[in-house]
């Protein structure tokens, strides 16, 4: 059976709950309590958690075209389950069995929410420079340091929290490991992130002073696998970045078919000047070729294949798609595109963080060039 | 109580309908099929009439081709129990479809059949009236409200200029008027249990009913283009132009 019938009830809650709520929310950049709430109902927190553990157990394909069809219509709203899967990925993958009944029951129900805490104010794209540190102190870590740029910081409360156990370790990411931080005394959000894009979901700086966590936290009970650990969730991550470019790429396609068809100048509809024809042609072609490469590492992720490069591939193009339809779709519209009553300068807004997060594209070339040498030796 | 819902597979209401070129019908290749609307109104009251404790159990039924099972699993995604497809490639009328329904309601006993008051492809509005005629039920059509109580139900339905409110004796049909309800969208976890649920698959010959078709279909057309309209300028123009040119005043 396909999974039409999933994406119908997507397509049906979007339009009725969302669609008619984005404009006010986002240009308010306030936090779409109702939506989430929704959401929830909808199943959406446990959609990729194997259904032994209270989810859905969709596969990565299915969950592609539903992260698609989300950010076709407000990309924020994909953020706030995305990353708390990817935190649920990474417990499915490598936690103990204990870890993973105690924790992936309540993730997929959101009773618990949260996401991925990695980044730093002093690193981002190189990991093992954090400097987050956990010391073990009788059953528990003691964890202090800042993470920053946290999706869900403000509204989620359990992170996957990348640390430094052995801070002098060589190479350095053996001294990495990953805990489960449910918030708590010591555990605190510092402050807001303003941005550019991505309103209404909460990013943040989160402050750790002495905060302590139980040993049995610590993902898959051995310390020196966090980066290993943070790697494994990022197959899916970029597959589902990858899906939201394609999503945006679509959104600023449509809009701009529709718009060139009602929109006249010299007599005829827009559509008809050749000019705006090469646009719609490249816009629809990127959008379908993103598509299919986002299909294709899913499907290699579905099969339990390795697929690092080809969801950095799907990650790089899509993105970079989602980038460029957002700057033609502003071409097409003319000055409404430039307006903040249109959706235009949302998805222009939106596009480029997705070239950022998850792995810049400049990292994804990287890891594509290394990923065929090693693949094609000489 | 056991509810009967029928549910058409239509094409989706979103879709621009193409007349085919050679006039027998639309196109329906490759083109998005859906739950008729009304039938969805009808799926909703059962179900909140089972959430409200009113009913026991809900069977959705559905005639025509084998997809018409993905019909079936989405009244059993809102809330169905189980499901009954009739399969055929016939084409169904009303009638054909009224004496299959009145087999299955021999057979299932239920104690109300809530049906759409039309579906969107052919707009027929006959088959709710004629499985009342043909089982000697009550019937309640266009509803905008039902209430059961007891072995009774009241209906307001929506007729011409205004409300009627009747009472009727159960076993009882239904027919919804857009009104009646705001039907709910599936969550994931209930669409995957709804794959679990048991289909019976059926075939006329099974229910003793010959389905051939009565009325013959001369040609489908597009509805004309309309034209563009004018701009008038005062009241006295307008009134002009109703009287020499449209001529209906
Ligand atoms: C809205 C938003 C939400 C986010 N959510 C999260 C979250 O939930 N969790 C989380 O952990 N992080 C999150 N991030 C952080 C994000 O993942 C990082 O910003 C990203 O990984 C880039 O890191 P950086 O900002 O430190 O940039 P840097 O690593 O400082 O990179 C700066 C520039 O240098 C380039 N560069 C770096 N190294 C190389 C190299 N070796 N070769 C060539 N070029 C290089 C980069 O491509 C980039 O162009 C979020 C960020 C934003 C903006």
């Amino acid at each position: 059976m396909t999974d039409t019938d999933i994406l119908d009830s997507i397509d049906a809650f979007l339009a009725r709950d969302v669609v008619p709520h984005v404009h006010r929310l986002e240009h308010d950049d306030i936090y779409p309590e109702a939506i989430v709430e929704r959401m929830r109902e909808l199943g959406l927190f446990g959609a990729t958690i194997a259904a032994s553990f209270g989810g859905l157990g969709l596969p990565c394909a299915t969950y592609a075209d539903i992260v698609e069809r989300i950010a076709r219509v407000w990309m924020s709203l994909s953020g706030i389950f995305n990353s708390h899967l990817i935190m649920s990925a990474i417990v499915q993958r490598n936690g103990t069995e204990a870890q993973k009944r105690a924790f992936l029951p309540r993730f997929a129900s959101a009773e618990l929410r949260g996401g991925l805490a990695l980044t730093e104010p002093d690193c981002g794209t190189d990991l093992q420079a954090i400097r987050v540190t956990a010391r073990r102190d009788g059953d528990a870590y003691v964890v202090n340091g800042t993470k920053t740029w946290i999706s869900n910081g403000i509204h989620g409360s359990c992170f996957a929290l990348l640390v430094k156990t052995d801070p002098n370790a060589e190479p350095r990411h053996r001294g990495m490991s990953m805990l489960l931080a449910e918030k708590g005394a010591g555990f605190t959000v510092s402050r807001k992130l303003e941005k550019l894009g991505y309103k209404g979901i909460d990013s943040a700086e989160l402050v750790f002073d002495d905060y302590r966590v139980p040993v049995d936290r610590l993902i898959g009970g051995i310390e020196g696998r966090g980066l290993q650990h943070a790697l494994s969730g990022l197959e899916l991550g970029r597959i589902n970045v990858a899906a939201r470019g394609v999503g945006i790429a679509q959104a600023a396609l449509d809009e701009s078919l529709r718009y060139a068809q009602v929109r006249r100048t010299f007599g005829v509809p827009i559509a008809q000047h050749q000019a705006i024809q090469l646009k719609l042609a490249d816009m629809a072609t990127r959008t379908e070729a993103a598509r299919l490469l986002v299909r294709r590492a899913a499907e290699l992720y579905d099969r339990g294949d390795r697929c690092d490069m080809e969801a950095g591939m799907a990650k790089l193009f899509a993105t970079e798609a989602a980038l460029e339809n957002a700057t033609e779709a502003m071409r097409v519209h003319g000055g409404y595109g430039y307006s903040t009553e249109f959706p235009i300068e949302r998805l222009y807004r939106d596009a480029p963080l997705l070239v950022i997060g998850e792995g810049t594209n400049e990292l994804q070339r990287i890891i594509i060039a290394r990923q065929l040498v090693a693949r094609n030796p000489v | 109580m056991k509810i009967l819902v029928p549910v058409k597979r239509v094409v989706d209401y979103n879709v621009k309908v193409r007349v085919k070129a050679d006039g027998t019908g639309i196109e329906t290749a490759g083109v998005k099929m859906s739950m008729n609307p009304f039938d969805e109104i009808g799926v909703e009251e059962a179900v909140r009439l089972k959430e409200k404790g009113a009913a026991t159990e809900i069977v959705a039924v559905s005639m025509g081709v084998p997809q018409c099972a993905e019909t079936i699993r989405t009244a059993l995604a809102m809330g169905a129990d189980r499901g009954i497809l009739v399969e055929t490639d016939a084409e169904l009328q009303p009638l054909a479809v009224a004496k299959l329904l009145k087999a299955i309601a021999e057979k299932e006993q239920p104690k109300l059949i809530i049906l759409g008051k039309q579906a969107i492809d052919d707009d027929m509005n006959a088959t709710g009236q004629m499985l009342a005629a043909l089982l000697g039920w009550p019937q309640g059509t266009f509803a905008s409200k039902i209430t059961i109580e007891g072995d009774g139900i009241t209906v307001t339905r929506e007729v011409d200029g205004g409300l009627e409110t009747v009472a009727l004796t159960l076993p009882a049909i239904i027919t919804t008027d857009l009104r009646l309800n705001e039907p709910r969208y599936a969550s994931l976890p209930n669409i995957m249990k709804a794959r679990k649920k048991p289909i019976d698959n059926l075939k006329p010959a099974d229910l003793g009913v010959d389905p051939k078709p009565r009325l013959t279909t001369v040609k489908v057309a597009e509805p004309p283009k309309r034209k563009a309209g004018v701009k008038v300028g005062s009241v006295a123009e307008l009134v002009e132009k109703l009287k020499t040119e449209a001529k209906v005043i």
